[in-house]
């Protein structure tokens, strides 16, 4: 019964926790239509996420539907005997990886629309150094985040300044900050695309979904004015 | 056995069948022989766009169900399948995620139009209680199927409105076990309520709807005037004077109606299926986790005025009951409506200043405290300390308690304001406007 109540107490005050949660966030520059850059996208998330996460609802055939061949896709990204056909599962098991990073890391089929594109963007420029932990990194969008930093290679290692709260690269990586952003910008995008494969052939269809129903709007007008007419 | 005489005339297949079922009768009687009032304006189109939304919602459902599977371990993976495996999947389910918030819209503007113009009068008191029991049951039919697909917010807004039944004295934990099925929300409450949403909440509300429509068809339709079109009949035909019949004259206007409706319906489902997080929210994104709570648990939209009058309401004595009892009483009270408004007049064009000075001061309490469940009720901030009995507490949390008396008031007080408003006039016959 206790329970119970503390958890209702929990439901009604569970806005308070909210509030004190708020994070600047990076607008993520989204652009499904653009077929390379989720192309690239699909690349940097198939090398570097797909080792711990999966994308198990995403198949690999749905890369089709970003302009990759059946021959790319098969040639480029697909590892260890899978299928063009299969979901993109991973091999580590949940329990193992609980044990190694405290919890397991999530599948990131839907992230997109759970955490929102500017999240994933923001998160994945936020890695900073930091001794303290046991992973040696931190994160400003989710602090004391069980991931390290998977992408420092590229981007080198940033430090956070105490004082203004902001982060400054210590360490030059392989890419310089514009084209570290522009991998990250490629990456959120195709998580995005994965979040809804369907999505831009949703809103072309609204198009013509629309459009029918304004026409078939004036003929229902005509109808509707013509059968009234005697109606006094 | 005498013959009618709509059945008479038929002849070929369809006197065929008028011999053995009345089709032809059927039809007279309830379409084109039913003579509702000319002057429907805007707000009569609910009903019938109510019905519409009804029968989609079951048709995708159907095909939803071809798809889905009612277990903990795949619920969350199935819907997901839908949306990217199943050939058009998504458009069914967007149809059916959007479809569930605009049949609270259509309904709640169907309940706003009988409350201005009193359709909830005598002699159509049943006619509005088969409503209120559709609201609920349409009510129960949302909350179970917003458990089916398995997110974080259908895990835990189920858990907690189930464990609003533990706050019932004495009997209250048991109760919510036995809902439950489980200790917890589990493989076992999924089960349950996916069996209730499919099929016996549906079957309830389909009968329920067939009374309604009986009771209607039984009693005739009320109007903006508010007269009854019954009273002036043509001595020969006996067809009332301000009645046209239903086919084809509203089912043409109706047309146009649904045209409009299904071209909003359309561009949320095209454009803006989550509708910025308020018909599919952001949580539900994350399979349920019995052992993670989320930060923040809201009920969808169309049930946050309620639930602001729950979080409104202190508890007494370390009970959340009183709460929970207003948000249930906050529903139930509708159904007394029809001896709560004691005015001559039915219609809001008649019934006088005070009367509409209460309504629109209902139809606020009810928007503030429908946009008060959805945030935090820190978003205001706090009284400063120094201010005697307000000091310290939520700002928002004052507000919803004013709007929730307010919300009160309008029922209770009805008896005295409804009979002390000055009332016009009321024509003798109905006026086009």
């Amino acid at each position: 019964m206790k329970s119970i109540i503390i958890l209702i107490l929990l439901f009604l005050q569970s806005s308070h926790i909210l509030a004190s949660e708020e994070i600047y966030l990076e607008k993520a520059p989204i652009d499904l239509s653009d077929q390379p850059s989720l192309q690239k996208g699909a690349r940097t998330f198939i090398n570097y996420c797909l080792n711990c996460h999966s994308a198990k609802y995403m198949r690999y055939n749905k890369l089709l539907d970003i302009g990759l061949s059946k021959k790319d896709i098969k040639d480029n990204l697909l590892f260890t005997g899978k299928k063009i056909g299969d979901p993109m599962e991973i091999s580590m098991p949940v329990s193992e990886s609980k044990k190694w990073f405290g919890a397991a890391p999530p599948d990131l089929s839907v992230v997109a629309r759970s955490r929102g594109s500017d999240w994933i963007y923001s998160y994945m420029k936020g890695f900073y150094r930091d001794r303290s932990r046991e992973i040696g990194w931190n994160n400003l969008v989710y602090a004391n985040s069980a991931m390290p930093h998977i992408l420092w290679e590229l981007q080198g290692e940033q430090g956070l300044d105490e004082k203004t709260g902001k982060l400054t690269l210590m360490k030059a990586g392989k890419l310089n900050q514009k084209e570290y952003d522009a991998v990250i910008a490629d990456l959120t995008n195709y998580i995005t695309f994965m979040s809804e494969p369907d999505k831009l052939k949703r809103k072309k269809m609204g198009f013509y979904a629309v459009g029918f129903l304004l026409l078939l709007l004036l003929l229902t007008i005509k109808l509707k004015k013509e059968f009234w007419r005697d109606v006094k | 056995m005498t013959k009618k005489n709509d059945t008479q005339n038929s002849t070929g297949f369809i006197g065929w069948i008028d011999e053995r079922f009345p089709l032809s009768s059927f039809i007279k009687n309830h379409l084109t022989g039913y003579y509702a009032p000319k002057n429907f304006n805007f707000w009569y189109l609910f009903g019938a766009l109510a019905l519409f939304v009804f029968v989609m919602q079951i048709l995708t459902g159907i095909f939803l169900t071809m798809h889905y599977k009612p277990d903990a371990e795949q619920a969350f993976a199935s819907v997901e399948y839908i949306m990217r495996d199943v050939s058009f999947g998504w458009l069914i389910r967007y149809m059916h995620s959007t479809g569930s918030s605009l049949f609270f819209v259509v309904i709640y503007l169907h309940m706003f139009k009988s409350l201005m113009y009193g359709s909830y009068q005598k002699p159509r008191e049943l006619l509005w209680i088969f409503g209120v029991a559709i609201f609920l049951a349409l009510m129960a039919e949302a909350f179970f199927g917003y458990l089916l697909p398995w997110g974080q917010m259908s895990y835990w807004g189920a858990q907690v409105i189930v464990n609003l039944f533990a706050t019932v004295p004495f009997i209250g934990p048991d109760l919510a076990e036995w809902v439950r099925g489980d200790y917890l929300i589990s493989d076992a409450t999924l089960n349950r309520f996916f069996a209730f949403h499919v099929i016996a909440l549906p079957l309830a509300l389909a009968g329920l709807i067939f009374t309604h429509l009986i009771a209607l068809h039984e009693v005739g339709s009320n109007n903006p005037d508010g007269i009854e079109i019954k009273d002036y009949k043509d001595k020969k035909t006996g067809i009332p004077l301000d009645g046209i019949p239903f086919h084809p004259y509203y089912t043409v206007k109706d047309l146009v109606g649904l045209t409009v409706f299904l071209i909003v319906f359309a561009s949320i489902i095209f454009f803006a299926p989550e509708m910025g997080g308020y018909f599919l929210e952001a949580n539900n994104f994350v399979p349920a986790d019995p052992l993670v709570t989320p930060s923040h648990i809201a009920p969808v939209w169309y049930f946050t005025p309620f639930y602001s009058i729950l979080r409104a309401v202190p508890p007494i004595l370390n009970s959340q009951f009183p709460g929970v009892a207003a948000m249930g009483l906050s529903v139930l009270i509708f159904a007394f409506v029809p001896w709560l408004d004691k005015s001559p007049v039915r219609s809001i064009r008649y019934k006088g200043i005070l009367f509409k000075k209460w309504l629109g001061a209902f139809v606020i309490s009810f928007i503030v405290l429908g946009y008060l469940g959805t945030v935090p009720s820190t978003i205001w901030g706090q009284f400063p300390s120094i201010l005697p009995l307000l000091g310290g507490s939520d700002v928002a949390t004052v507000v919803a308690r004013i709007f929730t008396i307010i919300y009160f008031l309008f029922f209770f007080l009805m008896p005295v304001y409804s009979k002390k408003s000055i009332t016009k006039p009321v024509p003798k016959r109905v006026t086009m406007k």
